[in-house]
């Protein structure tokens, strides 16, 4: 343990929060919902005392809407809602990609569709996070499936919505949200904080949406001397709204742009006892945990299992899945949803390697003997 | 006093490039609308990059585009909302927020409710046309009962919200009406509200001869206009008037006002507390 490790007895909620604080979160919009509320209840109380600034908005699209209003004025902003609020906040979702305001959603997943089981965990809104808004847009989603990497994502979260002016979804689940685990915070200054791109011309060259400065241009902050226009209207370099099938097309490369040629930087796995595996489970959030367990027992039953596990889910890593099918001849994809990521991994796999399903969306968990059935059933 | 002409006051405040003509229909009251916030602004002699101008979506919403301030043209209704995360990151910063009925009282009624209620300083401007213009001519929350709109073709079987009474029962600290036609009032109240510390709502009775004047026979834009000359009448005017002789009249002028804590400022004082707090526990 390094000397300025703080050693915190802590849930996935609250290691969200002190991730958000650490990440320089200086403002949060939020609606009450179960099993998200404690992010809100910390950060009402936290922020403020370094100078940031909390609110709890009317409704969920009020607080996606106020969190990148905050955004353009030049705060790192977030809300935290589960399923019905996300839900609510997909068209918002959508203009934050589209106009490019760095933002960071975290959905704490619990059973659905509607008022589902309150608040039993789920993965339910997978696809959502994905395709929730209208219309084709990139997004970058994140998984956490240990209270730390709750701390971690949600760093990682801002770091990635400033770095590449998007949205980025934290999709937790009410099980790693309140699940306490002894956790070790990295101390401040030796993890990356990433501040977007600010504007180094002088305001009469400044345009918002131009690619002269890389497919990801500086955002200038309002009220800064930088006077321009945010729409969620197609529009040209300038922000202006435009029909121009000359000007709609570029933007729509560079926007997919940004985040396709940069997988590199956003995707995230982490393998364990893959070496030699011949069967693995592909897994991400809390059932990576059984997952964990699942393979650690196939292994000390001398069967060649290992795990997987996905940090960044969307974009999804194609290319990584593409290769595990050439190392095992069966993949195992665990999900508290009745089948979602796994179609991404069929699609990846194109039949290389068997892809069995384990779904249960009732609330109730995904045990670890039920992956190890999976694994070993030929 | 030297007296600016008002094309050069124009041309200050409208951008220059790719932006005319405008969307709105000839005749119009959204231009005079537009030349009347521009006239406040001058008054108050706000620089450009002091203005943040928030819309929501419809004919209205499209008026940030035009005007050389910091714009965002959000979604549907969700004007107030997006305002209010940016007025807590820039408290510098004038945040008017442009919308229509439709906008503002039906889509975005609970957003304005909160707002008026939050008392946050920003100055609502609803330009109020009665109608969904740009899908083309829906009944709206403001649409007089038993007018007809092409989705009521029986006439509109609901009652209109009266926006200046539900701004000021919602916490509003300054609700004001007039009218497109009231061309040298308009820009009065706008500043008044602008100067104004706390939520402000100026509510601009408008036209929309292309649809609601065309499917109830009020005329073109002209005779449209000359409606909001003779019905919307000075408050002062209006109180004198008997029940019976205020049917079919509106009154327009500063309609209420009221000193109340600001939602930023008071924010300020709750960090300034926390921090005081906090420094003396750690």
């Amino acid at each position: 343990m390094s000397p300025n490790a703080r050693v915190r007895f802590l849930s996935g909620n609250e290691a969200c929060a002190e991730g958000a604080l650490a990440a320089g979160c200086r403002f949060y919009a939020g609606y009450p919902i179960t099993p998200s509320t404690e992010i809100a209840e910390i950060l009402s109380l936290r922020l403020p005392q370094i100078g940031g600034k909390f609110i709890q908005m009317e409704d969920e699209i009020a607080s996606i809407a106020a969190v990148i209003g905050a955004s353009i004025g030049g705060l790192k902003a977030m809300t935290a809602t589960s399923g019905p609020g996300f839900s609510l906040m997909q068209e918002n979702i959508g203009f934050a990609a589209m106009a490019e305001i760095p933002c960071v959603i975290v959905n704490v997943q619990r059973t659905g569709p509607s008022t589902g089981l309150p608040t039993q965990p789920a993965q339910g809104d997978v696809m959502q996070a994905r395709w929730g808004t209208h219309g084709d847009h990139p997004i970058i989603a994140l998984a956490p499936s240990t209270v730390r990497e709750c701390f971690d994502l949600t760093v990682r979260a801002f770091n990635l919505s400033e770095r590449y002016r998007t949205p980025v979804i934290v999709l937790m689940d009410a099980d790693i949200a309140h699940l306490r685990e002894k956790v070790e915070l990295p101390a401040p200054g030796t993890f990356e904080v990433v501040e977007r791109l600010r504007p180094g011309v002088p305001p009469d060259w400044y345009a918002p949406y131009s690619e002269s400065e890389g497919p990801v241009p500086p955002l200038a902050t309002f009220g800064t001397g930088y006077r321009f226009h945010i729409t969620g209207l197609f529009h040209d370099i300038h922000g202006f709204p435009t029909t121009r099938l000359d000007e709609i097309n570029p933007a729509i490369e560079r926007v997919f742009g940004k985040i396709e040629h940069h997988l590199a930087d956003i995707l995230q796995w982490e393998e364990f006892a893959m070496e030699g595996a011949e069967v693995a489970v592909v897994a991400y959030g809390s059932v990576a945990r059984a997952a964990l367990r699942a393979v650690k027992e196939a292994r000390h039953q001398g069967f060649p299992a290992g795990l997987a596990k996905l940090l960044t889910i969307w974009p999804f890593p194609e290319e990584y899945l593409s290769r595990l099918a050439e190392r095992c001849r069966l993949l195992v994809v665990p999900e508290m949803n009745l089948g979602q990521l796994v179609r991404e991994v069929e699609r990846a796999v194109c039949g290389r390697a068997r892809v069995r399903r384990v779904n249960r969306a009732d609330g109730a968990i995904i045990t670890p003997g039920q992956i190890l059935s999976a694994l070993r059933e030929e | 006093m030297e007296r600016k002409v008002l094309a050069d006051v124009e041309r200050h405040y409208l951008r220059t490039i790719k932006k005319f003509p405008t969307v709105w229909c000839a005749g119009c009251g959204l231009g005079i609308i537009m030349g009347g916030i521009i006239r406040a602004i001058d008054s108050l002699a706000l620089d450009n990059d002091e203005v943040a101008m928030v819309s929501g979506i419809g004919c209205t919403g499209r008026m940030p585009v035009y005007l050389d301030f910091n714009t965002l043209h959000t979604t549907h209704g969700r004007a107030l909302a997006f305002a209010t995360g940016l007025k807590m990151a820039r408290p510098d910063l004038k945040v008017i927020v442009v919308m229509g009925d439709g906008d503002a009282l039906a889509i975005g009624g609970n957003h304005f409710i909160h707002a008026c209620r939050r008392n946050i300083d920003m100055t609502a401007i609803i330009v109020n046309n009665m109608t969904y213009g740009m899908t083309g001519g829906q009944y709206s929350p403001t649409t007089p009962q038993w007018d007809f709109a092409t989705t009521a073709p029986y006439g509109n079987l609901e009652q209109p919200f009266d926006i200046a009474e539900l701004a000021r029962y919602a916490g509003a600290s300054f609700v004001a009406r007039t009218s497109a036609y009231h061309t040298t009032e308009l820009p009065k109240l706008v500043a008044q509200g602008i100067a104004k510390r706390g939520f402000a709502v100026i509510e601009v009775i408008s036209h929309c001869h292309t649809n609601y004047g065309k499917l109830n026979r009020k005329g073109g834009a002209v005779e449209m206009l000359q409606w909001q000359r003779d019905h919307i009448i000075p408050l002062s005017r209006y109180e004198k008037l008997s029940p019976e002789e205020r049917a079919g009249k509106i009154p327009r002028g500063v309609l209420f006002e009221k000193e109340a804590p600001e939602y930023v400022a008071e924010y300020e004082k709750v960090i300034e507390r926390a921090m005081a707090e906090a420094g003396r526990e750690g």
